[in-house]
């Protein structure tokens, strides 16, 4: 095979890598987007709820014997629990805070964090803990040009545009979503003609947690699942938010996409930089256009 | 009552300049150390606070002036023979460049938008120093920096540090009172208006980016007197969010505010940790306190709950 073609090769197995993690990032950094739009709340916490997420995954996973079944139920039970964590965490805290400056929420979710950190530390201790690929997904498939892909990856190249779709659904066809982005542009009106607009924001935030448990369980079986993934994470999903555009979902789509290619194909280009360009991007991006590259909510 | 008021200040300083000055006198190692750190995390507040308080400027992203100050005074020190007060200025000027570059671009947007951009141009710098090891040492730091023999002891670097932050405190104070700290409360408070009589909006806010940035390069390099050390996560986002947690726990429109709330962190980082493993989430907890039901601050709230005493002396005065 002349150097060309392996060329082509590394750089479309590279893309296959970004896409994989594109989907995750998009997935978790949507949710941020949703709540950042229509609650203005810039949630770091966000970060470890995904974390949680992962090591929910692990718990039920191993709960269930491990395995596939175990992985099915993570993915279904996960999610759940992070979203009722969150729910507990809006009424507790956030829906008494909604008309503070955005820094003080901002430095609040951060101590949200730091508390949620140290809780996952609590109940699951400080070790690595992984969770085993489910059966169905063990090997490669050979799709083009002699790269083989590992299932798992493909599965997460699915259930990304699946969490768009069902996503943009919410916002856009549903009574909550409507009211949501009629919420995020004027509270008080909402409110004024008779909509509990308290619960929806609840209902909002739920949801927007509940995808950054879902990013958290996908994420489980192809890493190491550990304490500090969540601060990793959530400077990036909040890049990619700006980037994308505050609020915008399809936003954070393009956001997850650049951040996620730059990442893969930085490593090709330049091995050990390869961590910058992804940040480079964004830094690119924000001095063009500032506001984002979509139309931000705020 | 002015007059008295102004004296009774200057008197308090003094006090406590001497206790401060005496304290290695009666303190363990362990404790004189602590305050070393105390002040360089204080100035460090203090510095963000020139703009954050005083300017009204989201500055996110500040510890990587802290980083870059300490990082050129700690390649200055190990790479090459140039003398240690040069190596010393060296951290602050590198620091001020870097937060005139960043200026330029981050200084025409505002509130949010300013932030997201500089944090993001942070962490730039944050990935390349992280990843740089035949230069910066990569994720493992330099250790062991070589500082002059007279100010590497432990009470030496304590009142190296204690001088340098002094006179610190003392410039931000004076500039915050000059003319110019006078319009930068004015963009504040009021950035259309201020513009409109006159005031360089733009300019202003830049130039006091770049003395915040110069300030914070001098903690950063008071951090490798006190320490001998360098580590990539002193620019990492997290350590950004504590100190803007710093400033606001003692209260980010009282001038020794954020020098109380640095206070505040380091104690209780270094104490609750002796206890617990956990100490992050009692940390957490105070924070949330704070916000709740402190959100000006310790000293915005005593301050508060001194005025209207004032102003009833006054009355009852006639």
């Amino acid at each position: 095979m002349d150097t060309g073609a392996l060329l082509f090769q590394k750089i479309l197995s590279q893309i296959f890598v970004g896409l994989s993690r594109t989907t995750i990032l998009f997935i978790v950094s949507s949710g941020m987007s949703l709540i950042l739009g229509v609650l203005r709340i810039p949630n770091i916490a966000h970060g470890s709820l995904y974390m949680i997420g992962a090591f929910m995954a692990f718990s039920v996973s191993n709960f269930f014997g491990g395995g596939s079944q175990g992985f099915w139920m993570a993915l279904l039970l996960a999610p759940i629990g992070v979203a009722i964590l969150s729910l507990i965490t809006e009424r507790g805290i956030f829906q008494f805070l909604y008309k503070r400056e955005h820094l003080m929420l901002l430095l609040l979710t951060f101590a949200l964090s730091l508390i949620f950190g140290d809780l996952v530390k609590l109940v699951w201790g400080a070790e690595y803990k992984s969770v085993p690929v489910p059966q169905v997904f063990h090997g490669h498939l050979t799709l083009v040009a002699g790269i083989p892909i590992p299932l798992y990856n493909l599965f997460l190249l699915l259930v990304g545009p699946v969490v768009a779709i069902l996503l943009w659904l919410f916002v856009n066809k549903t009574k909550m979503g409507k009211i949501s982005r009629a919420a995020a542009v004027d509270r008080d009106m909402v409110g004024a003609v008779g909509i509990n607009v308290s619960r929806v924001f609840a209902a909002v935030f739920v949801v927007g947690c509940l995808l950054a448990g879902l990013g958290g369980v996908l994420v489980a079986p192809t890493v190491n699942v550990t304490l500090g993934m969540d601060h990793t994470l959530i400077m990036e999903a909040f890049l990619i938010v700006i980037m994308g555009g505050l609020g915008n979902i399809w936003g954070a789509l393009i956001g997850a996409l650049i951040f996620g290619l730059a990442q893969s194909l930085g490593i090709l280009i330049w091995p050990q930089f390869g961590i910058i360009f992804p940040y480079a991007a964004v830094v690119i991006v924000l001095m063009i256009k500032p506001t984002g590259l979509l139309k931000s909510t705020w | 009552m002015r007059k008295g008021t102004s004296t009774r200040n200057i008197g308090i300083g003094i006090a406590v300049v001497a206790v401060f000055f005496l304290l290695p006198a009666f303190l363990p190692r362990f404790y004189v150390y602590l305050i070393s750190l105390m002040l360089v995390y204080g100035l460090l507040a203090t510095s963000l606070n020139i703009v954050l308080g005083y300017g009204g400027v989201f500055q996110f992203h500040h510890c990587v002036f802290y980083g870059v100050g300490a990082y050129a005074t700690a390649l200055f020190l190990t790479k090459t023979g140039v003398p240690f007060i040069l190596s010393f200025l060296a951290g602050a000027v590198a620091a001020a460049v870097l937060s005139f570059l960043m200026g330029i671009i981050t200084v025409r947007l505002s509130k949010l938008y300013f932030g997201m951009l500089q944090i993001s141009l942070g962490s730039l710098v944050w990935a390349i120093v992280y990843r740089w090891y035949s230069f910066t040492g990569g994720d493992d730091g330099i250790h062991g920096i070589p500082v002059p023999e007279i100010i590497s002891s432990y009470n030496g670097s304590y009142y190296f540090t204690l001088a340098v932050t002094l006179i610190c405190l003392f410039l931000i104070y004076k500039i915050i009172k000059s003319p110019f700290g006078s319009a930068l409360q004015g963009i504040r408070d009021n950035p259309v208006r201020s513009g409109m009589i006159g005031i360089n909006v733009k300019r202003h806010l830049l130039v006091a980016l770049v003395i915040a940035g110069f300030f914070g390069g001098v903690a950063g390099s008071l951090f490798v007197v006190v320490d001998k050390t360098v580590f990539p996560d002193m620019l990492f986002w997290t350590l950004s969010l504590e100190v803007f947690i710093m400033c606001l726990i003692g209260g980010w429109f009282s001038f020794f505010g954020p020098m109380v709330g640095a206070a505040i962190v380091i104690a209780l980082r270094t104490f609750v940790s002796g206890y617990t493993v956990y100490w992050a989430l009692v940390y957490g907890i105070v924070m949330v306190f704070v916000i709740f039901f402190l959100p000006n601050g310790i000293l915005g709230f005593l301050e508060q709950r001194a005025k209207p005493a004032d102003e009833k002396k006054l009355i009852e005065k006639g």
